[in-house]
């Protein structure tokens, strides 16, 4: 019987996941933006999970709404990286670094 | 029933159709010839919506079942956002005009952002939290990499997108986790279940999560990262717009989480806040000593203030609120003149950043150094100005809540802060003599911004302009 239980295990995982894609990565800022896409999912996976558990619909509109916004959220971050590109020539993160911080 | 709600929500719907008429007119017409007139109209509609908001509001109104919450605090929040990205887009407008950087789009984008910092003081529930903070932080990224030709500013865009969206991630699981263990995404049933001491593990997960992601938006450290390089990058008047309104939206929207939605609980965070102001300010105070461009210090400078302001967080009363309020109103109004002076530093018509341009520069400008000597004292605390006032109060707040070692802190650190700003009055009044002088004239509207700011550092110790009872009444309807 899958319980509400594996279905956090699942998502924490991917979150953690996501999360170690941002820092680990060294290589390429689109592999950060699928990263954080993976993050998002994770929490749906949450919502999706905690309101078929309650009974209660409000997570599941929660859900349609976070789609959306990251959606919205990986349109701009191409946008910038592309323009990032342009000026710069390269997306790879290590030369993400005219500003030192 | 629905009219009422629509009723309540009137000026946001205003802000966002003017965003959308002024954007489609614009594009369909004459473009970028238009940037200066949407500039002006844009903080016309502004100060109109801010007097509007804070001359007729009263009492408590709720819309669309809890979603959204029209009180006492949120105008305070709204009217204080307003004035502040109107003074912003007023200032920035020569200087962009010069730079060729006045699109139309700019003023659209700040005023999409305001709407979203109005919903997220006014938010009453998760998913109106989410969607505000979302709608504030999209504009925001887009309006950081303006200069699309600039590698600097693209880079700001990028990084603040990246650890902006990190920041949202996590504020996200943690309000699913809240979801799952209250039940309820409402700020007002979450409350009823997070009673003091018998918190869920969950919700407290949650709870960690969620201050997590707001630490970003407030650059509290230890997520402060960003905040250097997205202010020097950005073009200047987009720093002064990052330095102040989206500052005060992101710390009433601290307040109200914590306030509305876990008011029961407030030993459970009340350390969690303290030690992010402790570390803030200690941060803030120390690594601006060895920064020689003053868009980055002012970086720095922000990350020390939120430390103050969180201090009245931590206190997890109605005081501390009431002195959280009047901090940001005080911060906002010295950083609107602190910004106005440095969007004035130019040499030849090309802005300098360097702090040791300033050399000497009480000679050549006698009447702008005096202003920024006062600003300057102001930020760093010294008492006869208002900024003092300002960190009396939280100071007193973080004591009266038993918080003694917060405070003294705080006192500790502001001394050790005090002296990357009084290392610039030095350069400008003591400093070596140098051969290039900084251009006198120019600026239009800015020297204007400069002087009124500095003046209200000064007049603003006689009582304040209000400021302290319109604060305490803001206090009185979130804390109850």
């Amino acid at each position: 019987m899958i319980g509400l239980e594996h279905y956090l295990t699942v998502a924490a995982t991917l979150f953690v996941i996501g999360i170690f894609g941002l820092f680990l990565n060294r290589k390429n800022v689109i592999i950060l933006l699928m990263s954080i896409e993976l993050m998002l999912l994770a929490v749906n996976i949450n919502l999706v999970a905690f309101s078929s558990f309650l009974g209660d619909m409000v997570g599941q509109v929660f859900t349609l709404f976070v789609l959306t916004v990251a959606a919205a959220e990986a349109a701009i971050g191409l946008a910038i990286l592309v323009c990032f590109f342009r000026n710069r020539g390269t997306i790879a993160v290590e030369d993400v670094n005219v500003m030192k911080g | 029933m629905i009219a009422e709600d629509l009723n309540i929500i009137l000026p946001e719907i205003i802000l966002s159709a003017f965003a959308l008429v002024g954007l489609l007119v614009a594009v369909y017409t004459t473009k970028d010839k238009m940037g200066g007139l949407l500039v002006w109209a844009t903080a016309g509609i502004f100060v109109v919506l801010a007097a509007w908001i804070g001359m007729t509001g009263e009492g408590t109104r709720i819309a669309f079942n809890g979603m959204f919450i029209e009180d006492g605090f949120a105008r305070f929040a709204k009217v204080t956002i307003l004035l502040s990205a109107a003074c912003v887009l007023v200032m920035s407008e020569n200087y962009m005009r010069t730079r060729g950087l006045l699109r139309f789009e700019y003023p659209m984008l700040v005023a999409l952002a305001a709407v979203g910092m109005m919903m997220m003081v006014s938010a009453g529930d998760l998913m109106a939290l989410y969607m505000g903070l979302e709608l504030q932080s999209l504009a925001l990224y887009v309006v950081a990499s303006l200069r699309r030709d600039s590698v600097r500013s693209t880079e700001a865009g990028l990084k603040y997108f990246v650890l902006g969206a990190l920041s949202s991630g996590l504020l996200l699981y943690g309000a699913s986790l809240v979801y799952g263990y209250a039940g309820t995404t409402l700020f007002s049933g979450i409350i009823t279940t997070a009673q003091g001491g018998d918190t869920s593990l969950g919700l407290l997960f949650g709870l960690v999560f969620l201050i997590a992601g707001l630490a970003f938006k407030v650059s509290a450290v230890p997520f402060h990262m960003w905040t250097p390089d997205v202010y020097e990058g950005s073009p200047t008047p987009v720093t002064a717009f990052f330095a102040t309104a989206p500052k005060v939206a992101a710390m009433a929207l601290f307040a109200r989480v914590l306030h509305d939605a876990f008011g029961n609980a407030v030993s459970d965070w009340s350390q969690i806040i303290a030690l992010l102001s402790v570390l803030s300010m200690f941060l803030g105070a120390v690594a601006a000593i060895g920064q020689t461009d003053i868009k980055r210090l002012m970086a720095f400078s922000s990350i020390a203030h939120m430390g103050y302001a969180l201090m009245g967080l931590a206190a997890g009363t109605a005081f501390g609120v009431q002195a959280m309020l009047v901090y940001m109103a005080i911060y906002v109004t010295m950083n609107v003149g602190t910004f106005a002076f440095i969007l004035m530093m130019q040499r030849d018509g090309a802005p300098v950043t360097d702090i040791r341009a300033l050399n000497m520069y009480a000679k050549q400008n006698p009447g702008r150094a005096l202003s920024m000597l006062v600003l300057l004292f102001s930020l760093a605390g010294v008492p006869p100005m208002l900024g003092f006032f300002g960190k009396l109060y939280v100071l007193r707040a973080a004591y009266d809540a038993g918080l003694a070692w917060l405070a003294i802190a705080g006192v500790i650190a502001s001394v050790i802060g005090a002296y990357y700003y009084l290392r610039i009055v030095f350069y400008m009044y003591f400093g070596e003599e140098q051969s290039e002088q900084m251009d006198r004239t120019g600026g239009g509207v800015l020297p204007v911004f400069l002087t009124a700011s500095a003046l209200i550092m000064v007049l603003g110790i006689i009582n304040m302009f209000g400021v302290e009872g319109a604060a305490q009444a803001a206090a009185g309807a979130l804390v109850n």
